[in-house]
């Protein structure tokens, strides 16, 4: 793990494979990395917004175990984010396959599942208390 | 309606200079997919959405459950400190976007950044659990 993110951190050992592509694919790999660093900032937003703007819930720390899901989350996946930029740089590099990767998938179904939880949640309390 | 045709430009919207360094004036054709200004555009709303991340911690930091205590403060110090680093690597590379790129740590710092920040807002949220 740790040769990992010393990889991320040393430009040149990137540099050292297979031959420099077209620039405007690097490029291109480097948005598609802000865009996912974006994505993580959004919720880890969500996180420091549930904290501070949540009234308290029925559910005793119902509110911080939310804000600490979504900050835990958004940080995953900026480290995510970047593992997954540096993999694809050495395939782009190489003129492998692109790295194919489950985490998209799975991000959707938990942010989704996530939003059912709290649909029901405000459901029920609307239900139970008119 | 003035009838005033468009100026020639040779080196592109750019001009003289450009803002795309070697594809600017004189240089090669202009990149026609603007890869560069769209990767110094994702950098640039990145550095917004990290400024909002600032904000949020430094407003959980002072007036949420730590408000008033010095781990408050510190926090709110770290954040603002880090945004400061974070924005400064940011601007770097937003500027540096060429055809000769040269991404150098930009990608692992911010990356590490959001997780920081991330890990500082389950601190604060934590603070509330107790």
């Amino acid at each position: 793990m740790w040769q990992a993110i010393r990889r991320w951190f040393d430009p040149r050992e990137l540099r050292s494979v297979g031959s420099t592509p077209d620039y405007r694919f690097s490029l291109a790999n480097e948005r598609t990395f802000l865009a996912w660093l974006r994505t993580g900032l959004a919720l880890v937003a969500g996180g420091l917004a549930a904290a501070q703007f949540l009234p308290p819930l029925p559910l005793a720390h119902l509110r911080e175990v939310i804000a600490i899901a979504l900050l835990l989350l958004g940080g995953t996946v900026a480290v995510r984010a970047v593992d997954h930029w540096a993999r694809t740089e050495r395939a782009i590099r190489l003129g492998e396959e692109l790295p194919a990767s489950r985490f998209p998938a799975v991000l959707a179904l938990a942010v989704g599942l996530g939003a059912l939880l709290l649909v029901a949640a405000v459901l029920a309390r609307a239900v139970g208390d008119p | 309606m003035s009838d005033a045709a468009e100026p020639a430009r040779p080196g592109g919207l750019d001009g003289p200079g450009g803002l795309d360094g070697p594809g600017g004036l004189g240089g090669p054709a202009r990149d026609p997919g603007l890869q560069p200004e769209r990767t110094r555009l994702a950098w640039q709303r990145t550095a917004l959405a990290l400024t909002v991340i600032m904000l949020l911690t430094v407003r959980l930091a002072l007036t949420g459950p730590p408000a008033g205590s010095v781990f408050g403060a510190l926090v709110a110090g770290v954040a603002v400190l880090g945004w400061g680093a974070t924005l400064a690597v940011c601007w770097r590379r937003a500027t540096g976007t060429g055809p000769a790129p040269g991404h150098g740590r930009a990608l692992p710092l911010v990356a590490l950044a959001t997780a920081g920040f991330a890990l500082l807002g389950t601190l604060l949220a934590a603070t509330g659990l107790g």
